[in-house]
């Protein structure tokens, strides 16, 4: 898939991330950054060593620190202002060779004594080397993907794992084996499987592998896959505070703040609409009704009165397939994102935890380096690398989710207009039909009257 | 006739509808008469607020109606001569239109626009001086002064010329003519229709109808303002869709145009509905107009109830009389009278007495009789000119609706249009994102 594809337990490796679409070196001081790896020796691996951290340390200066002038071209790059970049970025998804393709469909009810619950087919294809087989078929419930969920997490701690359509409903008030319901969460599974099969780094993350090839997923047991910077990030304990985080990082926050709000909103705005809609169909089918009445008490008048009924009544079914539209596509997305935006807020948060953690051992080595001259201990090694190496995953992950939610968002509006589109095109469509109707029946009319 | 029979003919000149010699195709036409509209144009121009004060002395805020009459032949030089024009008010029309329905009962006579706003959807002003309303209130005039111009038998009429000429003059003739004190008594309207037995069947189905007709055009009046009601919310609500689009677009960089400009979109397609709405006034003026006509139509039909009902009562009183001069004549007594049994309890009365009371009721058949024979042509003549009215309503009645329905139709494919086009063009923003 990638130059130098990362295999299971081995991180990026070598040169910039694969998934930045600007080859720049991910921090302002290159020395320390141009490598994000985790070292497997004692031995200093990264391409600055010792002594060019010892400079960095005795200015007291958490490495993460960006000075201003990088924090602006930092800002750019992610806020994708260039179109450049955005082709750029178009391109190479579009020249990116997909070797693993995934679908959720064909629910099935399964009822026992237990319990009843629903499964999904998960399909696979791939020519990757990490599968057995080229193609699998195997059945998965909503617990298994959560468990999926879980263990990507977990082990991938520094990614952005896309979000799973709600866990809990209400019971009484959703119905859990509606088709409507159960059409709607496998579109959601369907759209995380991919995302996730679409991911450079999580696609190739063994729990996905096994949900997808094992015939039993061993949940309980959990496979001991933990990538190194997983396990050592799960390790990363509380307690240290964030004295400064880089603005690059409060601009992500407050973005996803600000887009949850409107995001908020426009669930509530599709949600008025609605029941507007509904309200308003409601009340036009009793309308069309009374022309329909009407037309029973005269004679001249029946064929152009029954017409009338029977367009509103054809407007009642095109606005019905609208507020169907709307609610099964425009409503989950929303959903969808909000989740989205929570799960992003919880890898800034754990970035945050990183952060800290090295900054504090740091100080503390510093202090200890001072008055016992020690050398840097390997443990802040570890941290700076693995908050480097978090840095680099986040803001990559962040610009493929931009990138993602601007093409999710552009279709989701697009077809809701066409969709709107659709609708007056259907009512226009039949009051035309309806209009020569009318105007060949007048002319029938006058011309009886004229010809006595 | 058969007047001998214990049934008196209580029918309508006993004719038959088919032969009335009015009425001799299949399809009725109506009687080509030439009508004023043919020689004058008619128009409410204008309206105007005045002050002044009402009955009751207080000062009152009006409007008046500016009506212009323009004969319809150019002037010997070719050109179209200048147009007459008086100020009228609303209450002016109620009193021609009254003395109309006084003096014509076998017509039906044109409504009014309506006195107050009603069947009002949400945010459509039920104000009398809303300027929407008076507009609206214009054409509705322009449309009665020119449908009874038109009409074959009420543009004869003088006072209705006065109307259109004379400012000054013309309520002074309009007392005049007494139509007040002429007008049918409520309760023996009332009376009539539950007590009459022979009504025309034709007239009975027609009352019918005009129930019918007024059911469903008050209930689609109601129905459509309901839905007006809503669709004004939808398009409203969409107007959100603008706010929350520009606050986003401020979000981004790269969608942020795109947004921007959709919001634009959305805020003039919530905008959008209010002309739409108000446009579609016109349609429910024009069913308005035909509930009203039910009205103007069941009082045909209650006339001719209460003339069919005033025959009877005639023919009743007819043959008691009669009857009463049998009894006299040949002494015996089918009849209770009072006279009767008291001359049988107290002895029979004198023959001068006896004769004396043979000469009144003859008298009074008499002048019975005639009664009848007035009340019978009276019948007859509202049957035959009522009929034809009738006919001539539904015809009109079926020509206008249809052209209605087909206004509302072309007014539905203009708001589809335009709602296709503000969706595609949000849609273009949308894909500039």
């Amino acid at each position: 898939m990638i130059v130098g594809a990362p295999r299971g337990l081995q991180p990026v490796t070598g040169t910039t991330h694969p998934l930045s679409a600007v080859q720049e070196t991910l921090s302002p001081v290159p020395d320390v950054t141009a490598s994000c790896h985790i070292p497997n020796s004692s031995s200093s691996s990264s391409g600055g060593g010792g002594g060019d951290k010892e400079v960095v340390l005795t200015n007291g200066k958490p490495v993460e620190t960006s000075s201003p002038a990088s924090a602006s071209s930092l800002l750019n790059r992610l806020q994708l202002d260039d179109d450049l970049e955005a082709d750029t970025l178009d391109l190479y998804a579009s020249t990116e060779t997909r070797d693993l393709f995934v679908t959720v469909d064909d629910p099935k009810k399964h009822v026992s004594t237990m319990e009843t619950y629903i499964t999904y087919r998960v399909s696979t294809k791939t020519s990757r080397i990490e599968f057995d087989l080229p193609e699998y078929n195997l059945r998965r419930r909503y617990q298994d993907f959560d468990w999926l969920r879980m263990k990507l997490e977990d082990s991938q701690p520094t990614h952005l794992i896309p979000p799973l359509p709600e866990k809990f409903v209400m019971k009484g008030v959703v119905d859990r084996f509606s088709e409507e319901f159960v059409e709607t969460r496998m579109k959601a599974l369907d759209k995380f499987l991919k995302r996730v099969a679409d991911h450079p780094v999580l696609s190739f993350n063994p729990h996905l592998n096994a949900f997808l090839t094992a015939k039993d997923l061993n949940k309980r047991q959990g496979l001991a896959l933990l990538t190194k910077v997983g396990e050592s990030v799960k390790q990363a304990a509380g307690g240290y505070k964030l004295r400064a985080r880089p603005p690059e990082y409060c601009v992500m926050g407050e973005y996803l703040d600000t887009f949850n709000q409107k995001l908020g909103t426009m669930d509530r705005i599709a949600q008025r609409i609605l029941k507007e809609q509904t309200e308003y169909l409601v009340e036009l089918r009793e309308y069309g009704s009374v022309y329909a009445g009407w037309a029973g008490s005269e004679d001249a008048l029946t064929r152009p009165l029954e017409g009338v009924a029977g367009c509103v009544s054809t407007c009642c079914g095109a606005m019905e397939d609208l507020s169907e539209g709307m609610s099964q596509e425009l409503l989950p997305v929303l959903r969808e994102y909000v989740l989205y935006i929570e799960s992003m807020k919880n890898v800034l948060k754990k970035r945050d935890q990183s952060q800290a953690e090295y900054e504090g051992r740091l100080e503390a080595a510093v202090i200890r380096k001072q008055e016992e001259k020690t050398p840097v201990p390997v443990e802040v090694e570890k941290c700076q690398d693995r908050v480097e190496c978090f840095n680099a995953d986040l803001k990559a992950d962040w610009e493929r989710w931009q990138s993602n939610k601007r093409q999710d968002f552009r279709q989701l509006l697009t077809s809701m207009a066409d969709k709107n589109i659709n609708y007056f095109e259907k009512c226009q469509s039949a009051w035309e039909s309806l209009v020569s109707q009318l105007q060949d029946d007048q002319a029938e009319n006058t011309n009886e009257t004229n010809c006595d | 006739m058969a007047e001998e029979r214990g049934d008196p003919s209580e029918r309508t000149g006993g004719s038959d509808p088919m032969e009335d010699p009015l009425e001799d195709h299949q399809h009725t036409t109506v009687m080509v008469v030439s009508s004023l509209s043919s020689r004058l144009e008619v128009s409410v121009a204008e309206t105007e607020k005045r002050n002044g004060k009402n009955a009751m002395n207080m000062q009152e805020t009006f409007t008046v109606y500016l009506v212009e009459t323009r004969p319809v032949e150019p002037l010997a030089d070719g050109r179209q001569p200048a147009p007459d024009s008086l100020w009228r008010r609303y209450s002016e029309f109620e009193i021609l239109r009254s003395y109309l329905l006084v003096t014509y009962p076998a017509v039906v006579v044109s409504p009014l626009p309506e006195k107050r706003a009603e069947f009002v959807w949400h945010k459509l002003s039920a104000d009398n001086m809303d300027p929407d309303f008076v507009e609206r209130r214009r054409v509705g005039l322009e449309n009665f002064l020119q449908r009874v111009t038109s009409h074959p038998v009420l543009s004869h009429d003088s006072i209705l010329y006065q109307f259109l000429t004379e400012e000054q003059g013309w309520k002074e003739a309009v007392y005049d003519t007494g139509f007040q004190d002429k007008a049918d008594s409520r309760l023996r309207a009332l009376s009539a229709t539950f007590r009459v037995r022979n009504p025309d069947r034709r007239f009975v189905e027609m009352k019918h109808y005009s129930d019918e007709l007024q059911s469903h055009t008050s209930q689609l009046l109601r129905a459509r303002a309901r839905v007006a009601d809503r669709l004004y919310g939808v398009y409203k609500v969409h107007g959100n869709y603008g706010r929350v689009f520009s606050e986003w677009s401020v979000l981004e960089k790269q969608m942020g145009d795109g947004l921007q400009s959709a919001g634009h979109h959305m805020d003039a397609y919530a905008a959008s509905i209010d002309d739409i709405l108000e446009e579609a006034e016109h349609y429910g003026d024009q069913l308005k107009e035909y509930l009203f006509y039910a009205e103007a139509l069941r009082a045909v039909c209650r006339k001719h109830e209460l003339s069919q009902y005033e025959l009877e009562l005639a023919c009743q009183d007819l043959l008691s009389k009669k009857q009463q001069r049998e009894e006299l004549a040949t002494g015996s007594v089918r009849t209770f009278s009072l006279k009767g049994m008291t001359s049988k309890l107290f002895g029979q009365e004198a023959p001068e007495q006896r004769e004396a009371r043979l000469h009144l009721l003859e008298e009074q058949i008499s002048e019975g009789e005639q009664a009848v024979e007035e009340r019978r042509s009276e019948c007859q003549v509202h049957v035959g000119g009522a009929w034809v009215d009738v006919q001539r309503f539904r015809q009109q009645k079926d020509r206008d609706i249809r052209e209605a329905l087909i206004g509302y139709a072309l007014m539905q494919i203009s708001m589809c249009k335009k709602g296709v086009q503000m969706w595609s063009n949000t849609k273009e923003c949308f894909l500039k994102m």
